[in-house]
């Protein structure tokens, strides 16, 4: 074989076999997505494939673009590259993106969880040489508790919040988290929403992901007569003036973040749960594991000390660059 | 340990101080006396002597949790608290358990009486039986430094709230050297033996900042002006023919100032002094660097001594002839301080801290603009008519310091911080320019907002250069004005120099690294206010 299957250029992850990028972050003639979270899927490529499941809320936030949806296990060729999507379980429509040159197979991860969250198809692994891997929160410090144990933390406090006349404020990045919070908790009241957090639901119930229901919160909603209300929000508009209608009220962080005390304490929130779309120390393991790849590359996150890790358990292990940062925590809390 | 580790979480999930305030009351009424004695203890900066190190503890929770020591150590300063890392890379315990505070506690303290090689399966046994909280509070327990969020004030306030007492005659039955091994609940906090320790301090009242004029403050004369000294605040205490000095951070001095137990010889028993103290050179006070090699020392050597002999310089009287002062006016405490202190002869280790004159603001400031020529950093103003309060209240006494010398200065080193600074970059070291070397010669960790620590952090991440262990060398490209309060002369810097409280006042986007300071112009501050 003259030349890897992938290569890490300025733009991004690139195929020289099908010429195509991954997740670019420069725009180029065909990109291929793994999901629609903007440092994934940024505007102006001049083609886009992505999942069929992933797609309309990347239309929904790129706006007018040339895109195509492939379904999971969909095989296509491109150049020489064979390409196919497998759900990655970071949320709905999510996909690791498995790329196959002369027999050579590698797979991108893009972001992914292991554990099953009830809402986005579930992570399943897929064989390969090489494993292109995320490891946002690559430290053993990152262990998650269960959904079932969090959610019943998340509707203790919501119950509490209600009988004490108070609104619950729940901060969580309105495409995933959000849907994942309204759907894994058991009501204790109405659940109202951000716009921002309304307009994903939008999108994801015209494509038949259950979620319950929701009230967005326009100007003339009168906040003061739902008692006992779950507000989702972004985490930015829980300190705005936007919040501030609700009258007395807890707030609450939904991330994986919260597992630090003090990232916990400086977000200066009442509350903070420990729930994540990204998968935790052990599923990092778990998911290289099961991929059987040898080669190993990692991206977003503590790279330098999981690839470290990665070569001390026998792996052969490097650190992709990426434009943001391909060092520690370089994108600090903005995934979660 | 579950229900100290429930007031914990109480605590820590929340950021009002009511709530604190009933989740700590409940627990003082609840929970046992050697627990709530150890809670007390805890909260007022006391803890079981340490009986492993951190190194220990470090190889023993990697050992543990199946990780190499490095991933443990690389793991640390993202987490910002070792307690904490520990706690959250241990597996699940496998054995339940609910012992108290003060159970763990005591094995702890009994690490002390078995040979190192038997301290490391009770720790493990330990942890082994606690759930992430619990175990990070135990961790805390042997790696010190309690703080969750609960001043000793506010603990105060919760335990007079419990018991029903007035919190300042309280906060005064809390100070001094007690242990709880020493002390019970009940001897402490519900026996009423004003007698019990001779050596007991009052707690000390604390000035605000006087960040508005003066003449917000009213008429001058119902104000005594001060200096502002640059020194140990101390509480010296003469009661039964023995002497006690203690810092305001509640540390027992006694034996690290050796000078004071003559004052004896000159002030009568049952006398407790408030002031600063200061090396002194016959008559002004030195810098505070001179006063610095001798507060690390339990005992001086001589020339220490000769060097750097410390007074007293008193500015309150808070027990005369055995009678508690402090509800007394200002005015009378100080005419009454003043008269004791008045025959007192020269060399005598305790002097009056004098009093500044003024008839109007006006006048005072311009005093107050020349406190530097006085070796004092800048004004006390204290109403006359004031009570002699405990902790820091608004009102009646305020600092009213001169405005710091500041230089600008290119930052070149960063590191990350420890507890809610964790995983973020504020910790710098800055230099200055000599010909074309940046010479670094001070470090500053504060005064920038949460915003900017972000925006330098994702800076930082960017434009390492060169990592040494947890310091990272940055692109000499960001400018700060450091402010700072003085300068001494120091052999041990590169620079020749050092800076008393030096901290960033201002990023100074507008300013290239090239138009910072040199050292010149530190010296020129050195020569002029050194």
């Amino acid at each position: 074989m003259s030349q890897p299957v992938l290569t890490f250029t300025d733009r991004g992850i690139y195929c020289p076999a099908g010429d195509f990028h991954i997740d670019p972050w420069r725009a180029v003639d065909r990109a291929l997505i793994t999901h629609g979270h903007a440092d994934h899927a940024r505007p102006g490529h001049a083609a886009y494939l992505a999942t069929t499941g992933a797609l309309p809320v990347i239309r929904h936030r790129l706006g007018e673009i040339s895109a195509e949806g492939v379904a999971y296990g969909e095989t296509r060729q491109i150049g020489s590259a064979r390409v196919s999507f497998h759900p990655a379980g970071h949320l709905p429509g999510s996909a690791q993106i498995r790329v196959e040159v002369e027999g050579e197979v590698w797979v991108v991860s893009g972001d992914y969880k292991v554990v099953n969250d009830g809402l986005s198809e579930p992570f399943e692994p897929v064989r390969c040489h090489a494993f292109i891997s995320e490891c946002t929160f690559g430290l053993p410090v990152f262990t998650w508790p269960g959904q079932a144990e969090v959610a019943a933390e998340i509707n203790a406090w919501w119950a509490a919040n209600a009988a004490a006349g108070r609104t619950s404020m729940l901060g969580a990045y309105s495409l995933g988290k959000s849907q994942r919070l309204m759907s894994m908790l058991e009501p204790q009241g109405p659940i109202l929403t951000h716009g921002a957090v309304e307009a994903t639901n939008a999108v994801l119930r015209a494509q038949g992901y259950p979620l319950p229901e929701t009230l967005q919160v326009t100007p003339d909603t009168d906040v003061k007569a739902l008692k006992g209300a779950l507000v989702i929000a972004p985490p930015s508009a829980l300190g705005s003036t936007w919040a501030r209608r609700f009258g007395p009220a807890s707030t609450g962080f939904a991330s994986g973040w919260m597992r630090l005390r003090g990232i916990r304490r400086r977000r200066g929130m009442d509350r903070g749960f420990v729930i994540s779309d990204h998968a935790d120390w052990p599923g990092l393991q778990e998911a290289i594991k099961s991929s059987g790849a040898e080669k190993i590359y990692v991206t977003h996150g503590y790279t330098e000390i999981f690839s470290r890790w990665l070569n001390d358990q026998g792996y052969d292990a490097a650190i992709v660059p990426t434009e943001f940062g391909g060092e520690d925590g370089a994108e600090g809390e903005t995934a979660s | 340990m579950k229900r100290f580790a429930r007031l914990f979480t109480e605590i820590d999930q929340t950021t009002k101080t009511s709530v604190k305030t009933t989740a700590l009351s409940a627990y003082f009424t609840q929970a046992p006396d050697a627990d709530k004695l150890w809670c007390i203890a805890l909260f007022s900066g006391r803890r079981p002597k340490r009986a492993v190190t951190t190194t220990n503890l470090r190889e023993w929770a990697a050992e543990r949790a199946g990780i190499p020591l490095w991933l443990l150590e690389e793991s640390y300063p993202i987490v910002g608290d070792l307690a904490e890392t520990i706690a959250l890379v241990l597996p699940p315990p496998t054995q339940a358990s609910d012992h108290s505070l003060s159970h763990w506690i005591n094995v702890l303290r009994g690490l002390h009486e078995v040979p190192l090689v038997d301290r490391k399966p009770r720790i493990l046994d330990a942890w082994d039986q606690l759930d992430t909280t619990e175990r990070f509070l135990f961790n805390k327990l042997i790696t010190g430094g309690f703080r969750i969020g609960v001043s000793r004030k506010l603990m105060t306030h919760a335990l007079a709230q419990a018991t029903k007492q007035d919190e300042a005659v309280l906060a005064h039955k809390l100070m001094g050297g007690w242990t709880p091994e020493t002390t019970s609940f009940h001897a402490l906090v519900e026996a009423d033996d004003p007698a019990a320790d001779q050596s007991r301090p009052y707690p000390f009242y604390l000035a605000y900042q006087l960040d508005d004029a003066p003449e917000t403050l009213g008429a001058p004369e119902d104000w005594q002006a001060e200096w502002k000294w640059d020194g140990i605040r101390g509480q010296l205490i003469l009661r039964d023919q023995a002497h006690h000095v203690w810092s305001r951070g509640e540390e027992l001095m006694t034996d690290r100032f050796p000078e004071f137990a003559r004052a004896a010889d000159f002030l009568p028993p049952g006398t407790v002094l408030d002031g600063e103290i200061l090396a002194w050179d016959d008559a002004q006070p030195m810098p505070f660097s001179a006063l610095q090699p001798r507060i690390g020392r339990k005992t001086v050597p001589k020339k220490l001594l000769r060097e750097a002999p410390v007074i007293l310089l008193a500015y309150d009287l808070l027990e005369d002839k055995g009678e508690d002062m402090r509800h007394q006016p200002l005015a009378t405490r100080r005419a009454r301080l003043d008269a004791i202190l008045r025959d007192l002869p020269g060399d005598a280790p305790v002097q009056a801290s004098p009093t500044v004159s003024f008839d109007t603001w006006v006048d005072l400031a311009q005093t107050r603009a020349k406190a530097r020529d006085h070796r004092a950093e800048g004004l006390m103003l204290k109403r006359r008519d004031s009570a002699y309060l405990s902790g820091r209240k608004k009102g009646d006494w305020w600092k009213w310091k001169l405005d710091p010398l500041t230089v600008d200065a290119v930052m070149i080193y960063a590191q990350q911080g420890h507890g809610r600074r964790a995983n973020l970059f504020t910790d710098f070291t800055f230099a200055v320019w000599q010909g074309n070397e940046l010479i670094p010669f001070t470090k500053a960790y504060s005064g920038l907002t949460d915003k900017e620590f972000d925006e330098i952090t994702a800076w930082v991440r960017k434009n390492t250069q060169q990592r040494f262990g947890p310091v990272r060398q940055v692109r000499p490209e960001h400018v700060f004005e450091i402010a700072f309060e003085g300068i001494q002369p120091s052999p041990r810097h590169k620079s020749g120099l050092a800076l008393r409280f030096p901290r960033m006042s201002r990023w100074r986007n507008d300013k290239s690294p090239q138009e910072a300071n040199t050292l010149d112009d530190l010296r020129a501050l050195l020569a002029a206010y050194g």
